[in-house]
């Protein structure tokens, strides 16, 4: 079933709009505080918006438009996996996974059995006897997962479910998500951009309680048009007002580069290229280079094998050896470089 | 002084504290020890099975034990709603509200008895509709459980509501989305989690249901059998046989002892 949910929230500044088709998954990505955990409240029913309307198939699960309507979170269908498993401490594994079957008035037998193949589901069977207590951040985790889908849900919320695991547990669950979410109509909060490619079809990036820009996911890292998400892409990102094919950005910073067909003389675009595009020099190289910016170093950070050197707006990728070379520390006054070739401009 | 370095300890260095404190703290404890030990050196113990086992004393224990139960019943049954309503609700007025039920806590007794006559006494604001009833509450044992209650109801609404508020709503948000409707969850989920606080709240209030003294005798009198509990009778036989009293007075202190051990162990298993 697909949702629809137009939500304000002025209690946290909230405004959005977000649609899940049937059978996909959207991602909602944003810093801190821009709205996600508020958007998945809503549309779970904990919290009662402002305005707005939540729409689940063809079933009104809230609206506040003229006439007011509001279904509790324990007739919407839908189901909840947090950052933290949250399994109820006081029961086992498997009657944690059968308390969604239970409450819906299944019998303890028949429920228990539901249980037991959601818990093969998330390849936890032999956890079924114990405690929750007893549990690694990852198992818990699995029968969270279980739980959720035990009730089996029209829609799923994800509350950046990986973002408690260690390291070398994400992954594996990662891949466990990856598995029982294909079909599954899914709103997936999450900051990182692995669980963005690898588990949503669709982006939807908030900023300040706003959707700032959403498309298929591989169109929005690849070209973003949010800092936030050229950020989390890797990307260098500067938005500005076209002329000819040089955007202008803050502080009258130019970088040109490769105009596509969509953009208009003077309307606002953004200038998107990679850190490994831009040269770093002590002072401006020969030859004159289309895209010069002065900038001071902020920061100096690994990065794989090379180094990111962090500017105010800019970031550059550099060898260890160059890096020794022109000495860098944090305050130095550079020369960035950017070839046209290496940079996108577009419609911001 | 060198310090312990087992396990159990090294948890627990000692930081900063300053010398000077252990003389007050010292001198607070001997403060609350030293009278149970004067009393505990006036029992005649050739004569505490007899002055305990006395027909008067029976029945005033055997009050005692019954109202302090049913109190600590009517507790529960009023008191864990309160607590939910108080902690998981919002409604106008409710700072207010949670000061009024608190305040039989800082209310002299006395006060709540002469409260409660003035209600449910015969010229009591409800003495005429209980009279039509064919209902006289002063003066009968339902008035002694009525008088505990009333102090005794606080002691429980604090101790769960502070469970409760310390234990989030975490687990009931995601219950909800189970599917599990308000009542399923109020049992299944709250209740369970915070048994532990629900458990010493509810021996917290029967130790101030035994102890009740100032609101009984003021609401339901001193009748031997009826309305004269533990502590009334105590009261009693200090004019008249000061033995039976402190010995009663340690059957007292033997109970509470048993209880504070009892809320302890629940503590722990929170």
């Amino acid at each position: 079933m697909s949702l629809h949910a137009t939500l304000r929230v002025p209690d946290r500044d909230v405004d959005v709009a977000v649609e899940v088709p049937t059978g996909r998954t959207v991602a909602l990505l944003g810093p801190n505080g821009a709205g996600k955990s508020t958007t998945l409240a809503a549309v779970a029913g904990l919290i009662r918006p402002a305005a707005g309307e939540v729409r689940l198939g063809e079933r009104i699960l809230f609206c506040a438009n003229g006439s007011s309507r509001f279904i509790p979170p324990h007739s919407r269908g839908i189901g909840l996996l947090a950052q933290d498993a949250r399994l109820f401490p006081h029961l086992s594994v498997l009657d944690n996974v059968a308390f969604g079957p239970r409450s819906a008035g299944m019998p303890r037998g028949r429920a228990r059995d539901r249980a037991r193949h959601w818990l093969a589901q998330v390849d936890a069977t032999e956890l079924a006897d114990r405690r929750p207590g007893a549990l690694s951040g990852g198992q818990a985790q699995r029968v969270a997962i279980a739980r959720a889908l035990a009730t089996e849900p029209h829609l799923l919320l994800l509350d950046e479910p990986l973002s408690a695991l260690d390291v070398e547990t994400a992954p594996s669950v990662r891949q466990l998500l990856r598995r029982v979410l294909a079909g599954r109509t899914t709103l997936l909060v999450t900051h990182d951009v692995l669980d963005a490619v690898l588990l949503a079809d669709d982006v939807v990036v908030l900023d300040g309680g706003r959707v700032v820009e959403q498309g298929p996911t591989s169109r929005v890292l690849t070209h973003p048009r949010s800092s936030f998400a050229a950020r989390i892409a890797g990307l260098n990102l500067v938005r500005g007002a076209l002329d000819g094919d040089v955007v202008v950005g803050p502080e009258g910073m130019r970088v040109a580069g490769l105009v596509d067909d969509s953009s208009v003389e003077g309307m606002d675009a953004v200038a998107v290229f990679s850190p490994a595009a831009v040269g770093v020099y002590r002072v401006a190289p020969q030859g004159s280079p289309r895209t010069e910016v002065r900038a001071t170093v902020t920061d100096l950070e690994p990065h794989g094998h090379q180094v990111r050197v962090h500017t105010a707006y800019l970031s550059a990728d550099i060898t260890p050896a160059a890096l020794a070379d022109l000495a860098l520390t944090p305050g130095d006054e550079v020369v960035l470089t950017v070839k046209a070739s290496e940079v996108a401009i577009y419609a911001g | 002084m060198t310090r312990s370095t087992r396990p159990g300890h090294a948890a627990y260095p000692r930081l900063g504290l300053p010398s000077w404190v252990f003389v007050p703290a010292a001198l607070g404890a001997l403060f609350v020890v030293l009278p149970l030990v004067a009393m505990l050196t006036q029992v005649e113990w050739s004569q505490f099975g007899a002055l305990v086992t006395s027909e008067s004393s029976r029945a005033a224990l055997a009050l005692s034990l019954k109202t302090s139960l049913a109190s600590t019943v009517l507790c529960i049954v009023f008191g864990v709603p309160m607590a939910v309503v108080l902690a998981r609700s919002r409604f106008p007025g409710q700072s207010v509200a949670r000061s009024l039920v608190l305040l039989p806590l800082v209310l002299p007794p006395v006060v709540g008895g002469i409260a409660l006559l003035y209600t449910f006494g015969r010229r009591g604001l409800l003495g005429h509709e209980l009279d039509v009833l064919g209902l006289q509450v002063a003066f009968s044992t339902a008035a002694v459980v009525m008088a505990q209650t009333f102090v005794a109801l606080p002691f429980l609404v604090v101790s769960l509501e502070g469970a409760l508020r310390t234990g989030g709503q975490r687990f009931e948000e995601v219950a909800a989305t189970l599917g599990a409707r308000p009542t399923t969850v109020f049992l299944r989920v709250t209740l369970p989690l915070v048994l532990p606080g629900l458990a010493s709240g509810a021996v917290l209030a029967f130790a101030r249901a035994l102890g009740e003294f100032g609101a009984t005798i003021t609401f339901a009198g001193s009748l031997q059998g009826v309305t004269r509990t533990l502590p009334l009778e105590i009261y009693l036989q200090r004019e008249t046989d000061p033995q039976a009293a402190v010995a009663l007075s340690l059957v007292l202190v033997a109970v509470a002892t048993i209880v504070i051990t009892l809320t302890r162990r629940s503590r722990t298993a929170l």
